[in-house]
C-alpha cells in the first residue's frame, strides 16, 4: 500500500516539540544560576514547580480530551518560566497554587496549548502577586550578600525608599545586577545568564530580535530621558534595563510565539509597548515592577496587532519597465 | 564569460529544503527503451481536455496527432510510440482520478510520422513559427503545464521586454533541467531564439540557481554567440524557479496579483525544457510526445535521469531502474514540495512529469496536525507575503470573504508553508480546499 498525503512532502527537522526542548536548553543557564545563588532552595522550587505544571497538564488535558501531548515539553517550559517568576523561599502551597492557575486559567480553559491569549506563567505570577504579596515580594538575600534576611529587590527599594537608598544598597557595582548578585525571584536575578541562553534561542532561529530589541530599548530609551532630566529622581537606564525581571520578560517571555504577534513589524510594536508600559509602571506605578504586567497588556493586543500588522503582500510594486 | 553574471538579488521568504540533488545530478541522460504500452490522458495540460481523432484499432504512429486541441486553452496530443489504439476510456490519472485517455499498445518498432522541419527558421515570419509549436501541442514542461503557444500569444495592449528563461529547478532531487542544460545547451539556447523571435523579443535571460553551476557554463558558453542572452546564477532558495519569484529576482519586478499575469510585468517566462521541445517542434517538426525526467529517492535502486514517452507507465520506469526497496512507503510524480502522492504505480507520466520519487518510510513525512503555536515560521516562509496560518484558520471557519480579502487566491501552492510548520499543520493543503471552494463560489455568481 503506498502512503498518499497532501505536498509538500518534506519538512523542515524542527517540530514543536524541538522548538520546546531548545527553549528549555536555552533556560539552562539561567536555572544553573539560580542554583549558584539561592542553592537548594532554587532546585526544591524549580523540581516542584515543573513536577507539578506536567501533572496538572496531564489532567487537564484528559479532563478536556484535547488531543494535544503530553511529551511536548510546554509544560515544562511554563514550570521553569513560574519557578523563575517565584522567591527562592515560596512554600510548596504557592508552588502548587501558581502550576494550578498557569496550567488551568493560563492555558487549558483556552484549550491548550496554541490558543492561549495570555502568557501561562505570568497569568499565574500576577494571580499570586495580587492575591499573596507578601510572600511574593520577601526575597530570601543570594548565598553571597551577608544576613540570610529577606530583603527587597533593588527595584523595590527604589520604589520605596528612594534613589539614594538604592545606591547605598548596590554598593556602586553594577557588576551585581548583571551578573545577578541581588535579591529578587529565582531567574530574573541574572541577567547575563538569561542572555547567555537567549543567545542559543536566536542561533537556532526560534526567537528573532524584534521583541526584545524592541523592549529593552524602549525601557532604555524612556528612563533615559528621565534621568537626562533629573538624574537625583531617577535611576540611570543602565540601571532599569538591567534590573527586576526585564531580561527574563524581555528574552523568554514576551517571545513567545503563542501570545505574541507573527509578523516582524507586529513585534516590534508589541515590544514597544512592553518597553511603554514597563516604563511607566517603574516610574509611576504602584508597583516597583512592571514587566509582567506589560507584557500581558500587550498579549491582550496581540489579535488587534495582527489584525491590522500583516506581511506585505506580492505584487504591490507597480514597477512596469527598467 | 562576459554574459555569465551573479546576483545575490532575490524574493522575499522562500524556505532552504534539503537538496537531495546528489543522487542524480552528475548522471548523463539515459533513454528508456520503447515501452509496450503507453496511457496518453487527453488532460495532462492547464485547460480543456483534447479531443480524441482516432479510433480503437487504428494504427498510429510515433508523432501522430491522436488527439486534436479543444479551444484556445488547450494542445492537440501525439501517439508516442507506434502500435495499435487498443483503448479510449477511463484510466488512473496521477492526479488522484480516472481520467479519459488514449492507450496504444506497441507493436516494437518506432516509425516516425513524417515531419516537416524547417530548415533556417530565424529567416522566416512568425506566424509558421508559432503554427508549429501550436501543432506541437508543448505545454510548460517545468511542471505547471500551461499551453505554450497561449504564452507566445501576447494581447496587443501588453508591452513586452523581456523573455525570461527559468532554470532553476528549485525542487529538491529533481536534476533534469541540470542535466539538459549540462547536455543539450546548444538546443536549448536554438529554442530561446526561436522564442525571442516568436515574441519579437531582443532580450532574453536565463536564471539558473547557484547550485547549478555547471549547467550555467554550459549555457553560458552555448549562448556566447548570441549578445542578447545572458545567464544571470542567482540564490538557491526555494521557489526561486516560481515564475513571479524568478521575476522578481531577476528584474526586480512584482507581477500585481491575479487575474495580472507575467505579461503585466512585461516579461514571458518560459522553462529550459520547454526551450528544448519548441526548437523541436520548429527545427525538426517533432511533436511534444517526450521529455527527460529524473528518478530518485532513497527507496529505488538506481536514480537516473531518463528520456521517456509521454504515457510511459510508472511499472516500466521502475523496472528499468533496478526496482524499488522493500520499505518503499511513498511515490511522489512531480517535485517532493508540489508533486503529488501516487496512489498506484499503473498511471503513466505525463508531457510536464518532470521527476518520480520513491521515498521510504525514513523520508516520506505524514501530516500529524497539531496545534498551531504561532511560531510565524510560515509568515516569514511564503514568498507571496501572506498569512497562511491566517488562512488556514480562515478556511476552518469557512470564512470565505474573508479568506479572499486575505489574498487566498493569490497563493501559489509552493508548499513553504507547510514546509516550516513546526506543529506539521498541511497549511498548503487547506488554502488549496480554501481556493477551491472559492474559485467554485465565483463560477456560482
Amino acid at each position: 500500500m503506498l502512503a498518499v498525503g497532501p505536498s509538500p512532502h518534506l519538512a523542515r527537522s524542527d517540530d514543536t516539540q524541538r522548538i520546546m526542548l531548545s527553549v528549555v536548553i536555552a533556560l539552562v543557564p539561567a536555572i544553573a544560576a539560580s542554583i549558584v545563588f539561592f542553592g537548594f532552595d532554587s532546585i526544591r522550587v524549580l523540581a516542584l514547580t515543573i513536577a507539578a505544571c506536567v501533572v496538572f497538564e496531564k489532567v487537564f488535558l484528559k479532563l478536556f480530551k484535547n488531543e494535544g501531548r503530553i511529551d511536548d515539553w510546554s509544560a515544562v517550559v511554563t514550570g521553569i518560566l513560574l519557578a523563575f517568576n517565584l522567591p527562592a523561599s515560596s512554600p510548596w502551597w504557592l508552588i502548587l497554587t501558581g502550576s494550578l492557575v498557569a496550567m488551568l486559567l493560563g492555558k487549558h480553559i483556552y484549550g491548550g496549548l496554541g490558543h492561549n491569549p495570555f502568557n501561562p506563567a505570568l497569568i499565574a505570577r500576577i494571580f499570586l502577586l495580587i492575591s499573596w504579596p507578601t510572600c511574593m515580594t520577601s526575597f530570601p538575600k543570594t548565598r553571597f550578600m551577608a544576613d540570610g534576611i529577606s530583603s527587597a529587590t533593588p527595584l523595590g527599594i527604589l520604589k520605596t525608599d528612594g534613589l539614594a537608598k538604592l545606591q547605598a544598597s548596590l554598593g556602586g557595582s553594577p557588576f551585581n545586577l548583571a551578573l545577578g548578585n541581588v535579591p529578587g525571584s529565582l531567574g530574573e536575578i541574572s541577567a547575563l545568564a538569561i542572555f547567555i541562553g537567549a543567545l542559543y534561542l536566536f542561533y537556532k532561529g526560534y526567537i528573532r530580535w524584534h521583541i526584545p530589541a524592541a523592549f529593552i530599548g524602549t525601557v532604555f530609551a524612556f528612563t533615559g530621558i528621565f534621568y537626562l532630566a533629573q538624574p537625583e529622581t531617577y535611576a540611570s537606564p543602565v540601571f532599569h534595563v538591567f534590573a527586576g525581571g526585564l531580561f527574563l520578560g524581555a528574552f523568554f517571555m514576551a517571545t513567545d510565539m503563542v501570545t505574541t504577534p507573527i509578523t516582524s513589524a507586529g513585534m516590534l510594536l508589541f515590544g514597544f509597548g512592553c518597553g511603554l508600559i514597563t516604563s511607566v509602571i517603574r516610574l509611576w506605578g504602584g508597583y516597583p515592577e512592571g514587566v509582567a504586567f506589560s507584557i500581558l497588556i500587550m498579549n491582550a493586543f496581540t489579535p488587534l496587532i495582527d489584525r491590522y500588522v500583516k506581511p506585505a503582500r506580492f505584487g504591490k510594486i507597480k514597477s512596469r519597465k527598467p | 564569460m562576459a554574459h555569465l553574471v551573479r546576483s545575490s538579488k532575490t524574493f522575499y521568504g522562500g524556505v532552504h529544503p534539503a537538496e537531495y540533488k546528489g543522487a542524480s545530478e552528475h548522471l548523463p541522460i539515459e533513454i528508456l527503451p520503447l515501452p509496450h504500452k503507453v496511457v496518453l490522458p487527453l488532460s495532462q495540460h492547464l485547460g480543456a481536455p483534447s479531443a480524441p481523432c482516432v479510433k480503437v484499432s487504428d494504427t498510429v504512429k510515433t508523432g501522430q496527432k491522436i488527439a486534436d486541441a479543444a479551444g484556445f486553452i488547450s494542445v492537440p496530443l501525439h501517439a508516442s510510440i507506434t502500435g495499435t489504439v487498443t483503448a479510449i476510456g477511463a484510466f488512473p490519472h496521477p492526479n488522484g482520478r480516472r481520467m479519459e485517455a488514449i492507450v496504444i499498445e506497441g507493436n516494437g518498432t518506432d516509425e516516425k510520422e513524417p515531419a516537416m522541419s524547417m530548415h533556417d527558421p530565424l529567416s522566416l515570419d512568425n506566424s509558421p513559427l508559432k503554427q508549429a509549436v501550436i501543432a506541437a501541442g508543448i505545454v510548460g514542461l517545468g511542471g505547471a503545464a500551461f499551453p505554450t503557444h497561449v504564452k507566445l500569444s501576447p494581447p496587443k495592449e501588453k508591452t513586452l521586454d523581456l523573455l525570461i528563461i527559468n532554470g532553476c529547478e528549485c525542487e529538491p532531487y529533481l536534476t533534469c533541467d541540470n542535466r539538459i542544460m549540462i547536455e543539450q545547451a546548444d538546443r536549448i539556447v536554438e529554442g530561446i531564439r526561436l522564442l525571442k523571435k516568436i515574441l519579437c523579443l531582443k532580450k532574453a535571460v536565463v536564471g539558473i540557481e547557484n547550485n547549478k553551476p555547471e549547467a550555467a557554463q554550459s549555457l553560458a558558453k552555448a549562448s556566447a554567440a548570441d549578445p542578447e542572452i545572458s545567464v544571470i546564477v542567482i540564490k538557491t532558495k526555494y521557489p526561486q524557479g516560481g515564475e513571479k519569484q524568478l521575476i522578481k529576482s531577476l528584474t526586480g519586478r512584482e507581477v500585481p496579483p491575479p487575474p495580472a499575469l507575467p505579461m503585466d510585468a512585461g516579461v514571458v517566462v518560459h522553462n529550459v525544457a520547454t526551450c528544448i521541445a519548441v526548437r523541436d517542434a520548429v527545427v525538426d517538426g517533432t511533436p511534444c510526445y517526450q521529455r527527460v525526467l529524473t528518478v530518485s529517492g532513497d527507496a529505488i535502486a538506481t536514480p537516473k535521469n531518463l528520456l521517456v514517452r509521454n504515457g510511459t507507465l510508472l511499472s516500466d520506469i521502475i523496472a528499468f531502474c533496478g526496482g524499488t526497496a522493500p520499505n518503499l512507503k511513498k511515490v511522489v510524480i512531480g517535485g517532493p514540495m508540489m508533486g503529488i502522492a501516487a496512489v498506484t504505480i499503473d498511471v503513466p507520466v505525463l508531457k510536464a512529469t518532470s521527476g518520480l520519487l520513491f521515498l521510504s518510510e525514513k523520508c516520506a513525512i505524514s501530516y500529524a496536525e497539531s496545534s498551531c503555536i504561532r511560531c510565524g515560521s510560515c509568515v516569514r516562509a511564503c514568498p507571496m507575503g501572506l498569512a497562511p496560518s491566517t488562512l488556514c484558520g480562515l478556511v476552518k471557519k469557512r470564512r470565505w470573504d474573508s479568506l479572499k480579502e486575505e489574498g487566498a487566491l493569490e497563493c501559489i501552492e509552493c508548499g513553504s508553508c507547510a514546509y516550516s510548520c513546526p506543529a506539521r499543520i498541511p497549511l498548503v493543503q487547506y488554502i488549496k480546499i480554501g481556493k477551491a471552494e472559492l474559485n467554485a463560489r465565483a463560477r456560482k455568481k
